[in-house]
């Protein structure tokens, strides 16, 4: 076996260019810099293209457009970054421009601690935008992590049109540690599905057997229009209140409708447990530490770690829970994604663990909960 | 070909707007310079301006207040042979400021018109970035504690390749946008028009006074020597041409042989200049190069040359969960600023512990093992007390062996810096 030292913003950046990512756009911010840096060192030589925007607004703007001249694209940033982002992100959504936008997490509110950890975005990504409309988030917990999903994020946005965000943290994202390069299990390279060139194009049009519209770039020979208005399937604003019900409907169910065919996660089934620890990101990594000492300790507990928080795998997280008594819910905030838990499970006691201290939770806070039920 | 405009959506703007000339104007440019539609982008973003790209029957991405620029930058670098037009009122003018800015100092070449009236027609007439102080308008008196913006001096300050004024009713517009689209750089004409729905309602203006007004502004001619230069794109291509292709990460094969099994937490603690964190990827590395797994996680403020570093390592023939230090096998002290931020950690040492300290270092009491060098004595300097520290370690076959430690260095460094850093080694191990 031979080992590759990588820190999760590098394994991110080459796992973009599996993916076929051709341009990335950022602004400095700790800890995303080094994801910056990577696509720095990885594009430009390569044909492609890594531009340093003037402030965050600027990066993801022209990542949007360059993703409509066809490139895939991918910027990164952190909490404050993605305020910035915001209406960008909305524009992404509601006119279905792929891009992958990674987030990694350091402790807030506002500017907060560059240099701490935290997964305290994770309700933000998922309502940060302007009209309330869906967007898919994955979670790594490891630097294989970061590489594999970076390459499913890619193709996510490529088949769904739509934003897609790895929400990544400091911890994973700034620690350097060994992988075995042989053993990554990169899916096969998506792209996004190109106009019939025998029927008239509608930027927005889709068949009745999709939910996605076929895509030309601008720039090529048949004429594409994009807006951020609201908008027809001619690309031209609408007021018709049937047409926009349509399209908003599909926005959503394109999203909503699919999350099984994306659903990533690890679990540990323990024999005779009656208590479920669900975890995500790098807690997932104390969580499992905790379910092994557990188990020696006769307090056996079963663990789901989740990779794709959003949408919400409701009948997943539904069937995956169904056997046991009480769910323990570990993430690194003061509770986020145990409001889509206990929302999803009614009859169940669901505890939660959780910090914002900049320090890692750690195995043994989530065993005193797990053991304490 | 006759026109670009979109015969199925005919112009619509309020009777007399600017607007609708300054299109037909740009529409004319367009197609005397022998341009068809898919030959060219319309960039425009929120306001009156953004309505140009319904009007042509051209690609057109029509998106945010302001950041119309930042799509058209992205847009000509992935497409360098389009020609990308973008329109912007005064409004997206303010708004979208930094845009502009960065914009002119790339210099990429895309062609800006502002559609410039003065104030925000499509919300009712508030102040602008260029709203004349002693104008009338839907802010109150706002505008008149606030001076007008002149973008031109503004655009050519910060790079601009080009830079012109304009009326909206100069009998030579059609020229002035034709050398603007055809300047390889970026170029931004300021083109000033009436706002006969809001503007011109409390304001007399009229075309006379417009050509009146810019005749008494600074002469623009020379910004076009000062800012010459090569277009973004190509200089770009051209930069990114002479790099060399990215190295594939190194595989490390196992040749080597751990002295222990199970997971062992190395802490190194030091500060900014003792090449803390670098000691703790030599330690990571040794662990590869004996199969085993590694992670690091640094600890350093963001000023540089001062301050704590702290460096954790864990190492282990298992997977590698939990990253944090729960259990520390090995402490490196070196600097009082990494001691002092980790004296919870240092209180609560098991006594398998070993702790190796620079001489000198106050350590609160602990009930580890504790190893004291004077690297000083030995004249190493501080930079090298990390690594002297992992030779010490390796010459008590903890955690590491020598054997691990040459390969760490070998697949680290050049081999002159290898020889130097073998040297320290040496140095401390006699």
């Amino acid at each position: 076996m031979e080992l590759t030292l990588m820190e999760g913003n590098e394994a991110i950046g080459r796992g973009a260019m599996a993916a076929g990512c051709t341009f990335f756009a950022g602004y400095p911010i700790t800890p995303a810099t080094t994801l910056y840096n990577t696509m720095l060192k990885l594009l430009p030589p390569t044909g492609g293209i890594c531009l340093q925007g003037e402030d965050e607004i600027a990066s993801i703007g022209f990542c949007l457009g360059a993703a409509m001249a066809g490139m895939k694209t991918m910027t990164a940033t952190s909490g404050p970054g993605i305020s910035l982002y915001s209406e960008q992100i909305s524009f992404s959504i509601g006119s279905e421009i792929p891009i992958v936008i990674v987030d990694v997490q350091r402790l807030g509110p506002s500017t907060g601690s560059a240099t701490k950890g935290a997964d305290g975005d994770i309700q933000f990504l998922r309502w940060g935008s302007s009209g309330g409309l869906p967007v898919i988030v994955l979670t790594p917990t490891d630097v294989k992590d970061c590489y594999e999903l970076t390459v499913q994020a890619f193709n996510l946005a490529e088949q769904y049109r739509c934003p897609v965000f790895i929400a990544a943290n400091k911890e994973i994202s700034m620690t350097r540690e060994s992988l075995c390069m042989d053993e990554l299990q990169l899916p096969p390279v998506v792209e996004r599905r190109q106009a019939d060139p025998d029927v008239p194009f509608m930027p927005f049009g889709v068949s009745e057997d999709r939910r996605v519209p076929d895509f030309l770039p601008i720039g090529g020979k048949r004429l594409v229009r994009q807006t951020s208005s609201t908008h027809g399937v001619n690309g031209y604003i609408t007021t018709d209140p049937a047409e926009i019900a349509m399209m908003q409907r599909r926005l959503r169910s394109k999203i909503v409708g699919a999350v099984g065919d994306f659903t990533y996660f690890d679990e540990r089934i323990v024999p005779g447990a009656d208590t479920l620890i669900v975890s995500y990101g790098i807690t997932a990594r104390a969580a499992r530490v905790a379910v092994g000492r557990l188990e020696k300790q006769g307090h056996p507990a079963s663990l789901l770690v989740l990779k794709t928080l959003w949408p919400v795998p409701e009948a997943f997280i539904g069937e995956k829970a169904a056997p046991y008594r009480r769910v323990v819910v570990a993430e690194m905030n003061l509770g986020q994604y145990v409001r889509e838990i206990r929302r999803l499970l009614p009859g169940k006691e669901v505890a939660f663990v959780g910090e914002m201290n900049g320090e890692l939770i750690t195995p043994g806070q989530i065993m005193e909960v797990a053991a304490n039920g | 070909m006759d026109s670009l405009l979109n015969a199925h959506r005919p112009a619509v703007f309020c009777p007399g707007c600017s607007h609708d000339r300054v299109l037909h104007a740009l529409d004319r440019a367009l197609t005397e310079m022998g341009y068809i539609g898919e030959d060219v982008a319309i960039v425009s973003d929120i306001g009156c301006s953004g309505l140009f790209d319904t009007f042509f029957n051209t690609h057109a991405l029509h998106g945010l207040h302001g950041r119309a620029l930042t799509y058209a930058t992205g847009i000509k670098m992935a497409r360098p042979d389009l020609t990308v037009i973008v329109t912007m009122g005064d409004g997206g003018l303010g708004i979208g400021g930094a845009h502009v800015l960065g914009t002119c100092r790339r210099n990429i070449d895309l062609t800006l018109l502002v559609l410039d009236n003065f104030n925000y027609g499509m919300t009712g007439g508030q102040y602008s970035s260029t709203t004349p102080r002693e104008a009338v308008v839907g802010s109150g008196f706002l505008n008149s504690v606030e001076k007008p913006l002149d973008i031109c001096q503004v655009a050519g300050a910060a790079g601009a390749g080009m830079v012109a004024r304009a009326s909206t009713y100069q009998k030579d517009l059609v020229d002035v946008l034709k050398d603007a689209i055809t300047f390889d750089g970026f170029s931004l004409v300021d083109i000033w028009g009436i706002c006969p729905g809001r503007y011109t309602r409390r304001n007399k203006l009229t075309p006379g006074e417009i050509a009146a007004t810019l005749a008494r502004l600074p002469d623009l001619t020379d910004f076009k020597a000062q800012n010459e230069r090569m277009e973004y794109g190509k200089a770009y291509r051209k930069e990114a041409a002479m790099l060399d292709n990215p190295q594939d990460p190194v595989r490390i094969p196992a040749t080597c042989v751990a002295p222990q099994t199970g997971r062992q937490e190395v802490v190194i603690l030091g500060s900014a200049g003792q090449r803390i964190i670098t000691a703790g990827e030599l330690l990571c590395l040794a662990g590869a190069s004996a199969g085993c797994h590694a992670t690091q996680k640094n600890d350093y403020p963001i000023t540089v040359m001062r301050g704590h570093s702290v460096s954790e390592v864990i190492l282990s023939d298992r997977n590698i969960e939990y990253t944090g230090i729960e259990d520390p096998s090995v402490v490196i002290a070196l600097a009082p600023e990494g001691v002092n931020r980790r004296r919870q950690m240092l209180a609560t040492l098991s006594p398998e512990c070993l702790i190796i300290k620079a001489a000198g270092i106050e350590l609160p009491p602990c009930e580890a093992e504790i190893v004291e060098i004077d690297f000083t004595a030995r004249t190493i300097k501080s930079p090298d007390w990390a690594l002297a520290a992992l030779a010490v370690l390796a010459g008590r076959g903890q955690t590491l062996t020598g054997e691990m430690l040459t390969a760490a260095l070998r697949l680290r460094f050049d081999p002159k810096v290898c020889e130097r850093a073998l040297a320290v080694i040496e140095g401390v191990t006699i």
